[in-house]
């Protein structure tokens, strides 16, 4: 059995690559048990913590969790709900009575159809993987302007910051108005230039968001921007 | 197999045609990210082959029918580009086309963890823009750096080889000729890290002692292609941290 490349930072391992004995520790995501031994099943960064080794993926897809704050694409619609597409395995399910308007049998067509993209949350998520969305709360809503780019789930983090701050600087920056869903997808809003720059911040998340030359990437991209508010 | 013919498949010093040992597969090189908009993607070259293989997914299965309550559906699409040779193919699917479809995403079910996504589907798109013999070897090979690369949970990274055999004697990857004018082909989907088959089809007659040495064959082809596979992930990834 191969063995996950030590390097000078973390190991990146394949899926069935070995990690290590199993005997005296818990295997986390990312991983099983097999013949005392825990094999990878997912490509990227194994992490030990607590006496659980998990792997960390590169990428994957987005399994909603219930609170999450995402932005969803409506995929179809019928008499009293709408199914939502949340960028994930399963669609989302926004019933009438989860919308934040009143709205009558059979005229759910009337206030969002196929292709419209709004701001919910996740209200719950069953055994059976059956998620439902709903729109009711603060700031929950229809988004009828901007545009919509896909991050990688596990560059999301990374585009937020420690407390907000790689985002503010993104607002900041761009002049936009920007919400990071939490199933990978992004909600820019501002004028032409601002969206232009915040897309090529994302679409540079998208390319080196895992590497460790992001930050100064980012702050070359970011002079740019400053730059041109200076002229 | 083509039938037996009067073509000379081994030069007179005991190399093949093209000067490969028996035991001696074609020159594999693997790329994993080829095509940014699919989620996972690679590609594989191995000898004049070429093999692109696409991952869409996890996503909602469509239509309802096909779903499935206890795990994804791996919906596989092999397809041979119609320049892929020299007689040019028609578009669409035909019956081998289909039948290696099938075999392939039963190959992969068996490695991928299908019961962390019920109802839905994951997509897999491979296309062989060229072909020299081996192409759904190639194509599952591809597969699996693509879905690695997707980030789709697997047991293993499962690879296609295959042996055969040409003027009674075992080889290991048929080329062109061998496989048109050979006497038998054997394909094989192997885990290279459990030592498992996921897929096993024969074309052609083997003794147990023909078939044993060409299965030893394609366990020594696989562990070396694991290790470009793996290396090819790598690469991709390279210079990142968690």
């Amino acid at each position: 059995m191969s063995n996950g490349q030590n390097g000078a930072e973390q190991r990146l391992v394949t899926p069935g690559m070995a990690i290590g004995p199993s005997d005296g520790v818990r295997v986390g995501s990312g991983a099983l048990a097999h013949n005392d031994t825990i094999i990878a099943t997912r490509l990227g960064w194994v992490r030990e913590i607590n006496n659980t080794v998990s792997v960390d993926p590169i990428n994957s897809a987005y399994m909603p969790r219930s609170g999450d704050l995402i932005v969803a694409t409506v995929a179809e619609v019928r008499n009293n709900l709408w199914f939502m597409n949340i960028n994930g395995p399963f669609q989302g399910l926004l019933p009438m009575s989860l919308a934040p308007w009143k709205v009558e049998f059979g005229a759910a067509r009337q206030h969002m159809g196929i292709g419209d993209v709004v701001l919910a949350r996740v209200q719950e998520v069953d055994e059976c993987h059956n998620v439902v969305l709903t729109m009711k709360g603060v700031g929950l809503r229809r988004l009828n302007q901007g545009s919509v780019h896909s991050v990688p789930i596990n560059h999301i983090d990374r585009l937020r910051g420690e407390g907000n701050a790689m985002l503010q600087r993104l607002r900041d920056a761009s002049d936009c108005r920007i919400i990071i869903g939490e199933n990978g997808k992004v909600w820019i809003d501002g004028d032409a230039d601002g969206m232009a720059w915040a897309r090529k911040a994302v679409a540079l998340v998208q390319s080196s968001g895992h590497k460790s030359t992001f930050e100064a990437e980012f702050s070359a991209l970011e002079k740019t921007t400053q730059k041109k508010g200076d002229a | 197999m083509g039938g037996y013919g009067d073509v000379q498949l081994l030069r007179d010093d005991g190399l093949r045609l093209d000067g490969r040992k028996l035991d001696e597969m074609r020159p594999v090189t693997i790329e994993a990210g080829v095509l940014p908009a699919a989620d996972g993607s690679a590609m594989v070259t191995q000898g004049l082959n070429v093999a692109v293989a696409a991952v869409y997914g996890p996503m909602e299965a469509h239509p309802r029918k096909i779903q499935r309550q206890d795990r994804a559906v791996i919906d596989v699409r092999y397809n041979m580009a119609p320049f892929s040779t020299s007689d040019r193919i028609r578009p669409g699917f035909n019956r081998r086309s289909r039948e290696i479809s099938k075999v392939t995403a039963e190959a992969l079910e068996s490695v991928v963890l299908v019961e962390r996504f019920p109802r839905s589907k994951i997509r897999v798109e491979i296309e062989i823009l060229a072909a020299e013999a081996g192409t759904r070897c190639a194509g599952i090979t591809a597969a699996a750096v693509a879905l690695a690369d997707a980030g789709i949970p697997m047991r293993d990274l499962i690879v296609g080889v295959a042996s055969g055999k040409v003027e009674d004697i075992v080889v290991l990857d048929l080329d062109k000729a061998e496989d048109n004018y050979g006497q038998a082909d054997l394909p094989v989907g192997i885990l290279p890290n459990t030592g498992e088959i996921a897929f096993l089809q024969m074309d052609g007659d083997l003794s147990p002692d023909e078939y044993n040495l060409a299965m030893e064959y394609n366990f020594k082809a696989a562990a070396e292609i694991h290790e470009i596979m793996v290396d090819a992930l790598k690469r991709r990834y390279e210079g990142g941290e968690s």
